[in-house]
Parts: structure tokens; sequence; C-alpha cells
């Protein structure tokens, strides 16, 4: 068997990825913090909450009403997105205006409300979720087994990133968020209704977080508090890339997820430790992250 | 001529008024200095010490956050840092006083604490919060994986030992009037900082960083100091904490501790100097009467909707809300 520094190459290539699938995940995840935080200024805590929620809407719809995963993928990041649109409505417009900071203390309790709530009904064990039969089964690649789901959630996540940043940084629509944000009342004045707008990026950003949700429950094991711990790592991912910065949290999140899987092939006992490692480096030389802009 | 008489008179009344609001504080402070001092005759003593490390803890928290506006998202590493530091040393040398085992774990936050200021202090609001916070999590899962923390077990059987090597620890009282000692020098001296010189810049540079900047004032080094002080006491917490209970846990280190002394901090009052000893008081109370009752799995949700309800509606915490009431109505 072909050796890659004494580890053997089906061992590295299957940890680079599942590396690869986590950094999708992280992609995802950072993209959306980084969208709210880059157009709103919120730092949602309650980002890991919605992830949740989204892979926990998947598996109660289907247990429920039989609701299968293709409809979910479009139907959980809606409801999940409307909740979220609530959250900002009734919530966080409250406080529109007052120091950052009080958005991540308002998010941070919301997330200890969700998580708990269902952590009450729905215990910390993990529910089951059986995967698509379209997805069963997989190719072998030669020198690697490619279960199809994960190629799936590869393709699927990229190209969701992908386009993200396009309707943001290229688009009529994204440069008017940009706008909106920047000076909310001259947008205002052009007869853009900016509230809307925000409630919508808000929504938006949380769809992003409950998408990954679905694309987690199938292979991730689905509780209440799997969002809690994730949700501290895609913050360190949003730090390393620049906060704000949208195609920064895409490259970072992949990135980040690889370099998390070959820790865990050379030097396991630092594979959760490592990205914050990287954090704390990163750190030290570019204080703006990987891609940030401004001080 | 007539004006100068007028104004020395202003200045005796304002000086008699300053007299007497002081003689108030003294009495008030008497009091309660009392109550403490009378409270384990009443109450549960290791429950009442719980309620002190936790007030100092969020003391400590207070002086960077409230007063400084440096919000940490990471003081359960030093909270955490001091435990294991104290309870490892202890548990293993037996020959060690117990004063000697806390000045060592608070030692040992303060080197963290100044590690982490100098790496955190180049960003700002939220993302030193952020950075704080990551430099926290890496801290959890050096102690997750680390023998002599006994991992997700705790350290157990931590000895109480004897204070200066005669007073008998294992004596809940004496140790309770150890722990009691301990808070009202740290509480003194954070009253002492907040009010000096120093405390005002730390104010300053609350208020309006560039404006503190452009008065000459090195904002860093100021900020720093600030981070170095807050994370030893908070670590001397920690080292009490382990030492009442005898035990060191990975909770202490998990960054819901670092969101909990927020919640405790911005429920008393940020910015005052009792709030953080209100807010402690009231989260541990909460948390313990949750877990007496019917609502035992509750205590999470019912946390975080005080905190949503401090941050909506009364932002200034239970003893800010009461200055303010005092001074529109009584004046």
């Amino acid at each position: 068997m072909t050796m890659i520094f004494g580890v053997p190459l089906a061992v590295l290539s299957g940890q680079l990825l599942i590396g690869v699938i986590n950094g999708a995940f992280y992609a995802l995840l950072s993209l959306g913090l980084a969208v709210i935080f880059g157009l709103l200024k919120i730092i949602n805590f309650a980002h890991g909450a919605m992830y949740m929620l989204g892979a926990l809407v998947t598996v109660v719809l289907f247990d429920l009403m039989g609701v299968n995963y293709w409809v979910a993928l479009f139907v959980a990041p809606l409801l999940v997105g409307a909740f979220g649109i609530l959250i900002e409505y009734f919530l966080l417009r409250r406080i529109a205006g007052q120091d950052h900071i009080y958005s991540l203390l308002l998010t941070f309790g919301v997330a200890l409300i969700i998580q708990g709530v269902l952590t009450n009904i729905y215990g910390v064990s993990g529910l089951r979720y059986s995967m698509p039969d379209l997805f069963k089964g997989g190719i072998n690649l030669g020198f690697m087994f490619l279960p199809y789901y994960r190629a799936w959630v590869i393709v699927v996540a990229l190209l969701v990133c992908f386009g993200t940043w396009f309707v943001i940084e290229k688009t009529k629509l994204g440069a008017y968020l940009r706008a909106g944000t920047e000076d909310s009342q001259l947008m205002q004045g052009f007869g853009i209704n900016v509230p809307l707008l925000v409630s919508l990026t808000y929504g938006f950003g949380v769809m992003l977080a409950a998408f990954a949700g679905v694309l987690a429950a199938p292979i991730y094991s689905v509780t209440p508090v799997m969002g809690s711990n994730t949700l501290i790592v895609v913050f360190a991912v949003v730090v390393i890339g620049g906060m704000g910065s949208i195609g920064g949290a895409i490259i970072t999140g992949i990135l980040m997820g690889v370099i998390e899987g070959l820790t865990k092939t050379f030097y396991p006992p630092a594979s959760s430790a490592v990205i914050f490692l990287v954090m704390v480096v990163v750190l030290m030389f570019r204080p703006n992250g990987l891609f940030g802009k401004e001080a | 001529m007539n004006n100068s008489v007028n104004s020395a008179d202003v200045h005796k009344a304002i000086v008699a008024q300053q007299k007497s609001q002081d003689r108030k504080k003294m009495m008030v402070n008497g009091v309660l200095l009392l109550l403490l001092l009378a409270a384990p005759f009443a109450l549960y003593p290791v429950f009442l010490m719980k309620i002190l490390c936790f007030a100092l803890f969020a003391v400590a928290f207070n002086l960077l956050f409230g007063f400084t506006g440096l919000l940490s998202f990471g003081h359960a590493a030093f909270l955490a840092t001091g435990g294991y530091t104290t309870g490892y040393l202890l548990s293993n040398y037996s020959g060690l006083t117990t004063e000697m085992g806390i000045i060592a774990g608070t030692l040992a936050a303060t080197v963290m604490g100044t590690a982490f200021a100098l790496l955190s202090i180049r960003r700002q609001g939220i993302y030193f919060a952020m950075v704080t916070l990551a430099l926290a999590q890496l801290v959890f899962f050096f102690y997750v994986q680390s023998d002599f923390t006994g991992g997700e077990d705790g350290m157990h059987g931590i000895p109480r030992g004897k204070l200066f090597g005669v007073l008998d620890l294992e004596d809940n009282l004496n140790m309770y009037y150890f722990v009691l000692a301990m808070f009202i020098g740290c509480y003194l001296l954070v009253q002492r900082i907040v009010s000096s010189p120093y405390g005002q810049v730390l104010k300053a540079i609350k208020q309006n960083e560039p404006r503190a900047v452009s008065l000459g004032y090195n904002v860093d080094r100021y900020k720093i100091l600030a981070f170095v002080i807050s994370a030893a006491l908070a670590g001397l917490a920690g080292s009490m904490k382990s030492v009442v209970f005898q035990l060191a846990s990975l909770n202490d280190a998990h960054w819901h501790m670092s969101g909990e002394v927020i919640l405790m901090t911005l429920v008393g009052g940020m910015g005052t100097l009792l709030g953080p000893v209100v807010g402690a008081t009231f989260v541990v109370n909460v948390e313990y009467q949750l877990a007496q009752g019917p609502l035992r799995d509750w205590v999470d949700p019912i946390l975080g909707g005080i905190f949503v309800l401090t941050v909506l509606a009364f932002r200034s915490g239970i003893v800010g809300e009461i200055q303010k009431f005092i001074k529109k109505n009584i004046g």
C-alpha cells in the first residue's frame, strides 16, 4: 500500500475527504455569520442553534409527516429563516444602533433558550435520520472510497457559497444591501425599505445555517446541542478569514476543515484545538484576519 | 465680596452633604459587613462561599467589561486555571499550605491573562470578544486532554489543608471567614483601582478610546494591565472555589462559564461596584432554587430568558436601575 509520511494513502485521503466535508459545513456556517455580521453588524451567537434547528426540523418533519429529504432541503431553511426573521423583528431590532456587544449577548440568550427547550423535548442523544436511497453507496476512486452523499454535500455547499458570494459582491441587489447597511438613511431616501432589507438579510443568513443543518442531518448525529460547539469553531473560522469578509469566510472554512482533517491523521490529540491555534498565529501576524479589509 | 462669601457657604454645604453621604455609605457598608459575618449561622456556609467565589469572579470580569469596556468571552479560562493549578498543587504536594496553593493558582491565571492580553489587545469590540473566546477554547481543549486535570471526570478530593499551617480549613466556618476576608480584600482593591487616577483613565478609554489616545495615554498599556488584574482576580476566585468544593471540573473551563459571568455582571449592573456581587448572588440563587424544584431541567432556557430580558429591558442591571430610580425620585 502506498504510504505518505508514514500514513497509508487511503487513510490520508479519507481524512482529507472528511476534512473537506467539515470544511464545507464551516464554509456555509461562517458564510452566514459573515453575511449577518458584515452587512448588519450583528454577532449572531444563535447561529449554531439555527444550524441545529435546520437538522432537527428535517428529522422531525420526516418523523411526523414523512417529509422527504428533497422537500426538507427547501422547507427546513425556509421555516428556520422565517423564525430568524421573527427574532430579528421582535428582538434584535430593538437594540439596533446600540453597542454591537448587545447583539452578541442577546443572541447568546436566544441560543440558550432554543437549545435548552429542545434538549428537554428531545434529550441529548442523537436522533436518527436515514439518508435518501439515491445517495446510498459510493464510488471507488482507486485510492479511496467516496460515498455519494459526501460528494453531494461538497458540491451543493460550494454552489450555495459561490452563489451567495456572487449575489452580494457582484449584483445590484448585493449593492443595495451593502449600501443600505452602510448608510441606511440615504437608502431610505432613495425609497428602499431598509428595515425589510435588514430582516431579509438576517433571515437569509439564518437560512444558510439551517441549510447546512439539513445537509448535516444524514451524516452527523442530530441533537439539540450539536450547534453549540460547532459555533465556537465557526467563530474562529470567521476571525481567521477576517470578520465580514464573505469570500474569506468561504475559503477559510474549507481550508480549516482540511487542516483539521490532516491534524487528525498525523497528531489526533490536537485536532480539536488546531483551528484555534491557527487563529492565534494568524492574529499575531495579521490582526485583521487573512482576508480582512480595514482595521 | 458678597459673592465670595456665598461661594464659601456653598462649598461648606457641599462638603457637609458629602460628609453625610459618606457617613450613610459607611453605615450601609457596616450593616452589610455585619450581615456577611453573621450569615453562616443562618445559611449553609458552602452555599455562601459559592456565592462569594462567583461574586469575586464577576467583580473581576466587571473591572474589564464594566469599567474598561472590554468584553472578554474567555474568562472561564482563568477561573479554571486558578482552580486546576491550586487543586493539582494541593493534591500532590502535601507540604504546601493552602495559601501557597492559592497564590500559585492566582499567579498561573495572571501569566495566562498576560498572554491573552498581549494577543487580544490589538482588536476591539466584538473582535476582541471573539479572540478571547478562541483563546479560552484552546485552553479548554488543553485541559480536556491533559492527564492531571482528570479530563471529563475532573479533579476530586483536593485537600483544604490548613491556612498558614495553623487554621484548619476543613471546618466550614473557618473556611467561610477566610473566603470572606479574601473577597472583601479584593472588592476593596477593585474599588480602590476604579476610583484611582488609573481607574479614571480606564473609564475614559471605555467612553471614547480615540479621545484617550489623543490625550496622550498609552491606551494599550492601560488595557493590558486591566486585563491582567482581572485575570488574576478571576484566577483567585477559581483557586478558592477549588479549595472550598475540593473539586475542580471541566465545567469551569467551558465557554458557558464565560457566558455565565457575563450574565451575572449584566443582571447585577455592569460598571457599578456592587452590581456583579448582586448579579452573582442572583444567578447562583436562581440556579440553586431551580435545581431544587420541578423546573430542574429548565435552568438553561430560564437563564437565557433572563439574558434576553436584561439586554432588552433593563440594560443597567439591578443595581444600575436602583441607582437610576434613587436619582430620579429621591435626588
